[in-house]
């Protein structure tokens, strides 16, 4: 099994830095995924692992041998693109056989091998349909069968749920991981859908304009996002700009606009600091307008959304700032209307601190 | 079945080291480099270069002026006709089409095929076609009782490039109609605009570009046309024609030759430019609508009314004209002309020998646009060279049709003897290399594009080399468009009669069917009559045929 490692890998097309001194370790039988915007560069990421398009600079190797002079068919990879791309003049077995086929496993052989994957994903029965005859879904674990058989032992999955219908996505995802793993694959998976991230990957790696904004478990880019960007590309989060005005050995005093105050954690900061505070809307709670617990501030109701296993109620505060909060179905009591007045509050704890930056609070978490 | 299975085995076994060759990049930059290089050397530079070279000649025609007013006459007759019959095909042509498309009924299969027809017949047999109809006792005028209603000349000209270029828009904006999306005109509709309105300010904008290559192509093929045109022409010299009569006179006038050539070679280059340039700027008049005035041409009897006359100019222009080359054909069966024919004897024995000849040269150069023009279509819809180096390929490549054939003919002619003094036949098979290529290169990019890129790489991770990809995918899913592109190329090549004049002297022994024909079409009465002329014809009409009949059944097949 391959350990891939990427150094300051660069790809440019024109004037478009595609991919921007990109470091990346990934150990064998790791199930990575590369979370990103749409235009961020994950699928010129794939292609340059898939050797499909050479790098201008920096090094892959793949087990600490060199393969960027190396050929696709010469790297053992398989690539299973975004729009699955399978042969259409071939039927499914052809299909899931090709790839033993071309690495020299001969004919009959090939084809037992290729029967087998296809039983693991469930269409062993359909191994003579051809592909126009088949279901998105059905396509797609063709795709993933041929992925699996070519026997290669790293796995590049483009939105490899990308086609699909939001409840098969849900589904097969477990399906995918559960396979890699079961082959003892290593795999690198690109998805711009932060759920799907969080909930198959060991790893993430959040790109934004072909660079990595961070690296970690699912539970540690939650956790502590790095940057502004991945605090609201992962989760949904409110955004607050303010002051520091006093910082002591247990936290800080934020002074937002209009002279409102809030408690931080962080101690890391010197007043007169300009920051930007960031809460999740899930750690933020709605309480009754006479509220005046830590981190109290009141203010109207915007909006109600109902989001099924929750509502998220967007609260115009009294300074005229925008907040929203998340609230389980099962805690919600009352369900508040438009107009009432309301607090919202959240702990110094769950308040991430960032530094403002020249460019501005609004061109730090755009997505495009 | 075992046996197939072994030849397969062994054909694998021979390619398996090209297979691994092709992994070498520096095996496929060569691979790509040839077929560039062929591109650059036999195709595109020949036929400029060789005009160049007889440049001097030019001199001594410039001293005489009667000359020069004949050839200036000419060349303008040339674009005036050109320019004058495409937009005619365009007015005619696209109401047509729009109907083919939009009208759901049976009977409209029939208008669709018999618009092919002009397209299925080679230009020989066209031209002869319309002149039994307009101008001989056969045909029309004899129904009229009149000698000949249209003798040949300029108006037999025109209703002759009128009929074959007409099934070229109808084709053209019927295969663009049927793939557009009909949501942006019936969004149109919805808000309020006549169907005339919505098709005005809405869809022919959007079809613009289809417009303006239909009336290109139109427009080439009507400056490049000369068997049929000498058919009809009688006295009558427009630019191919001229340079034909120059061609033909004894000795052939090498100076006017050259210097219509060069002028045709520059201006119609010039022109294609500036249309292809300025096609895309051009807009459509979209501003201003007239609700009632519009609304009350779109109301049904109106409609019925424009179908109508679509219809009847295209029944007396175009469908009834061209099937009257089959008439002189079948009367040579009632009066023994046919047994003559299968004998071989006198005349025939010359006939079917330049059939023969028409074929071998066609197949040959269908070979050569095999070897040499797909890797050229592979380079240009998979950008190997870059962006930009394919933005010029693609403009390039058109340049064979743009130029009309007799001058192309001409300056290939001159080229070939002055480099290598190559054989006659050897001469002719790369004219028509030449002639054909940009079709066959155009069709295989078409087919290949159609491929989407990400099934190559695809077979690539799995480990196919680049060869294998190209034999085991790319082949696979362009096959019947490979094998309707050659058999196009093959017609295309038998039908040619310009730049074939142009390279085979007129003491040459060797002859292409066509060119014999127009010989005999102009003076029937040397090899014995109208009915031994049509029979000829129709056997010429009927090979091709049998070849576009392939076509469709294989096109059929892929669907
Ligand atoms: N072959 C190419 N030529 C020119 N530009 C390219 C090419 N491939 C990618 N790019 C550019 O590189 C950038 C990254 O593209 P890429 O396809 O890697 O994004 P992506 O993250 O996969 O997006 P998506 O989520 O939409 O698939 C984009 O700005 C794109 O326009
Ligand atoms: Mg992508």
């Amino acid at each position: 099994m391959p350990e891939v490692r990427l150094s300051e890998v660069s790809k440019s097309f024109g004037r478009i830095e595609a991919i921007h001194h990109f470091d990346l370790e990934i150990k064998s039988g790791e199930y990575i995924c590369v979370l990103g915007p749409t235009g961020s560069g994950k699928t010129t990421l794939l292609r340059l692992i898939a050797g499909l398009i050479c790098p201008d600079d920096g090094k892959i190797t793949f087990d600490g041998k060199l393969v960027n002079d190396l050929s696709p068919e010469e790297r053992d990879i398989a690539y299973f693109p975004q729009q699955y791309a399978l042969f259409p003049h071939l039927n499914v077995l052809e299909n899931v056989a090709f790839g033993p086929k071309t690495r020299g496993v001969a004919y009959e052989e090939a084809k037992t091998q290729a029967l087998k994957v296809l039983e693991t994903v469930k269409l062993d029965q359909r191994a003579n349909a051809f592909p126009r005859e088949l279901s998105g879904g059905m396509q797609q674990r063709v795709a993933l069968a041929r992925a699996l058989a070519s026997g290669a032992k790293l796995l590049l999955l483009d939105e490899p749920l990308g086609a699909l219908d939001a409840r098969l996505r849900v589904e097969l995802r477990y399906h995918i991981k559960s396979l890699v793993k079961s082959a003892g694959l290593t795999a690198i998976h690109v998805t711009h859908d932060q759920r799907e991230a969080m909930i198959v990957a060991d790893r993430i790696v959040v790109l934004r304009m072909g660079k990595v904004e961070q690296v970690g478990t699912p539970y540690h880019i939650y956790q502590s996002p790095a940057t502004l960007f991945v605090a609201n590309f992962v989760g949904e989060t409110n955004f607050l700009e303010g002051t520091i005005k006093s910082v002591n050995s247990v936290g800080a005093l934020v002074e937002l606009q209009d002279g409102f105050r809030v408690k931080v954690q962080e101690t890391s900061y010197l007043s007169g600091e300009e920051v930007v505070l960031a809460i999740r809307q899930e750690l933020t709670s709605l309480m009754p307008v006479d509220y005046d617990g830590e981190n109290a501030i009141q203010g109207e109701v915007k909006a109600v959304r109902f989001l099924g296993d929750s509502i998220r109620v967007e609260v115009i505060l009294v300074n005229n700032l925008l907040i929203s909060a998340r609230i389980p179905i099962s805690q919600v009591k009352i369900y508040p209307k438009v107009k009432d007045k309301v607090a919202i509050s959240f702990k110094p704890a769950d308040v991430f601190v960032f530094c403002t930056t020249a460019r501005g609070l609004a061109k730090e978490i755009e997505v495009i | 079945m075992s046996n197939l299975s072994s030849t397969k085995n062994t054909i694998e076994k021979i390619l398996r080291p090209l297979d691994r060759l092709s992994a070498n990049p520096n095996a496929r930059r060569v691979t790509y480099a040839v077929a560039l290089i062929f591109f650059v050397s036999m195709i595109l530079i020949p036929p400029i270069i060789g005009v160049v070279l007889k440049w001097n000649l030019i001199g001594d025609t410039l001293q005489n002026p009667i000359l020069v007013a004949r050839a200036e006459s000419a060349i303008l007759a040339s674009f005036a006709i050109a320019s004058i019959v495409s937009i005619l095909d365009l007015i005619a042509g696209l109401p047509t089409a729009w109907f083919i498309v939009r009208r759901k009924a049976k009977w409209i299969n029939v208008v669709d095929t018999l618009a092919d027809i002009p397209f299925v017949i080679p230009t020989v047999a066209l031209g002869f076609s319309i002149l039994v109809f307009w101008s001989q006792p056969q045909g029309i005028s004899g129904l009229l009782r009149i000698e000949s209603l249209i003798s040949p000349g300029l108006g037999l000209i025109m209703l002759l490039h009128f009929a074959f270029s007409y099934p070229i828009i109808v084709r053209i904006m019927v295969g663009e109609l049927q793939s557009y999306d009909q949501v942006y005109e019936i969004a149109g509709r919805t808000l309020g605009a006549s169907s005339l309105t919505a098709a005005r300010t809405i869809t022919l904008p959007i079809l613009k570009p289809a417009l303006v290559s239909a009336f290109l192509l139109a427009f080439c093929r009507s400056l490049s046309e000369t068997g049929a045109t000498a058919v009809v022409a009688g006295a009558f010299e427009n630019g191919p024609i001229f340079i034909r009569n120059a061609l033909s006179s004894v000795p052939p006038q090498q100076g006017p030759m050259v210097l219509v050539s060069l002028v045709l070679i520059v201006t119609s280059c010039a022109i294609f430019a500036f249309i292809s340039i300025l096609g895309p700027r051009l807009r459509f008049p979209v501003k201003k609508v007239w609700p009632n005035f519009e609304k009350r041409l779109s109301n049904p009897k109106s409609t019925l009314g424009r179908d109508g006359l679509a219809l009847i100019v295209f029944a007396i222009f175009v469908a009834i004209p061209s099937l009257f080359v089959a008439l002189p054909g079948i009367i040579a069966f009632t009066d023994g002309t046919v047994v003559a024919a299968f004998t071989g004897a006198g005349v025939w024995g010359v006939y079917w020998g330049s059939l023969l000849t028409s074929y071998v040269v066609a197949l040959a150069a269908t070979l050569m646009n095999l070897l040499v023009g797909f890797p050229m279509a592979v380079i240009i819809t998979r950008r190997k060279f870059g962006t930009q180096v394919t933005a010029l390929l693609n403009a390039l490549i058109s340049i064979p049709i743009t130029i009309p054939s007799v001058a192309l003919g001409v300056s290939l002619s001159l080229f070939w003897t002055a480099f290598g003094n190559l054989p006659e036949l050897w001469t002719l098979i790369l004219v028509h290399t030449t002639i054909t290529y940009t079709y066959f290169v155009q069709a295989m990019a078409a087919a290949i594009e159609s491929v989407p890129e990400e099934l190559e790489s695809v077979a690539r991770t799995l480990g196919a080399h680049p060869f294998e990809t190209f034999r085991k995918i790319l082949i696979p899913l362009t096959k019947y468009s490979i094998f309707s592109g050659a058999i196009m190329v093959l017609t295309r090549s038998v039908d040619e009669t310009g730049a074939t004049t142009a390279v085979l002297a007129a003491t040459s022994q060797i002859k292409t069917a066509p060119v014999l024909l127009v010989n005999w079409i102009r003076n029937p009465a040397s090899v014995g009559g109208q009915s031994v002329v049509g029979l000829g014809v129709l056997f010429l009409v009927l090979t091709t045929f049998i070849s576009l009949l392939v076509i469709r059944l294989v096109l059929r097949r892929e669907r």
